[in-house]
């Protein structure tokens, strides 16, 4: 970044543009449209209008990495998904969060099996894991307030 | 052409003015079905006395190989449920949990029950797993805390006897 670097220990101005960075974060997350099973399900309707997460800053599902900072995996992972999951992963500009959404994405769930990636945290680093199977969009939303926790409590000096 | 422009527009008027539909979710919550199966709890007797028996039947019931238990003896003096045996230690992996209501199924004192918590999300995997501390329901009252001190002979059944064996 450069500016943590510069300022070294100003106490003050850093956490002070440490909270306005990281409340702009929470508040203007595009997540990436990124669903394989029935998860996807759940997450278009935690898109529409009866859940409608454009309250919380999340406008849109960009189709393309690029313009996504978040990476919501929805649905199970194949062996042979892997690899595009964890291109998509790096084309995608920091700062960049992954939730694994159900019970598969999480670590396999029901599908102890060869085929199936049993959680997709051996390919990405994954910030929350959402339970259910699929999770409700309420689930689903509960998991991405978590993960605000989380991103309020990211420090300035600790940035990439 | 203008005909057409006005009767979007109607429409457009007309959804102004509608009730939004949105829910609120995180101040205003929808209440879930009857039927609805969130996150377990294991049920107490009136007593105190833990329903769960450690019979491992729920782990065999699971599909995904969601449930742990492990079952110790019970004695008059630390007694967690009636019958011979409790469950010393019951774990649900809440990620692999596929909330099938299968355990509910297989448990023969109704001990395990799916609730109506869907608020789960963690920041480790390891967070994911319940113990039987947290998946407990809270007791009646402070003097039913278990274990208790029984008089020998009372609780001999591990599951109750039914009432209406016909039913």
């Amino acid at each position: 970044m450069g500016i943590e670097q510069k300022t070294g220990n100003m106490g003050v101005v850093t956490t002070t543009l440490e909270q306005v960075v990281n409340w702009s974060r929470t508040n203007s997350m595009w997540p990436m449209l990124f669903g394989l099973a029935c998860c996807a399900i759940e997450m278009m309707a935690a898109q529409a209008s009866n859940y409608d997460m454009s309250r919380f800053g999340m406008e849109l599902m960009r189709a393309s990495p690029r313009q996504s900072d978040l990476m919501i995996v929805a649905g199970r992972v194949s062996r042979k998904m892997a690899p595009v999951l964890r291109q998509l992963y790096d084309q995608m500009p920091d700062p960049k969060w992954v939730i694994a959404m159900g019970d598969c994405a999480s670590c396999g769930g029901v599908f102890n099996n060869y085929a199936i990636v049993q959680g997709v945290d051996e390919i990405v680093p994954v910030d929350v894991y959402v339970a259910g199977c699929p999770p409700r969009p309420e689930g689903l939303i509960h998991g991405i307030m978590t993960l605000h926790e989380k991103v309020k409590q990211e420090q300035l000096t600790k940035w990439k | 052409m203008f005909r057409g422009i006005l009767e979007g527009m109607r429409q457009t008027l007309r959804s102004f003015f509608e009730k939004p539909v949105t829910i609120q979710y995180p101040e205003q919550k929808r209440p879930v079905r009857a039927r609805f199966k969130g996150r377990h709890v294991l049920k107490r007797y009136e007593n105190g006395l833990e329903k769960c028996i450690g019979c491992a039947l729920c782990a065999a019931a699971c599909p995904a190989d969601a449930i742990f238990v492990e079952a110790a003896e019970n004695t008059d003096e630390r007694r967690f449920s009636p019958g011979e045996r409790y469950a010393s230690t019951y774990e649900i992996n809440m990620l692999r949990c596929i909330y099938c209501g299968f355990c509910e199924d297989a448990c023969p004192t109704e001990a395990i029950v799916l609730g109506d918590n869907y608020e789960l999300s963690f920041m480790d995997r390891a967070a994911s797993i319940y113990t039987k501390d947290m998946l407990l329901e809270p007791v009646p009252a402070v003097d039913k805390l278990t274990p208790q001190s029984t008089p020998p002979g009372v609780f001999t059944r591990s599951v109750p006897e039914m009432k209406d064996p016909e039913d």
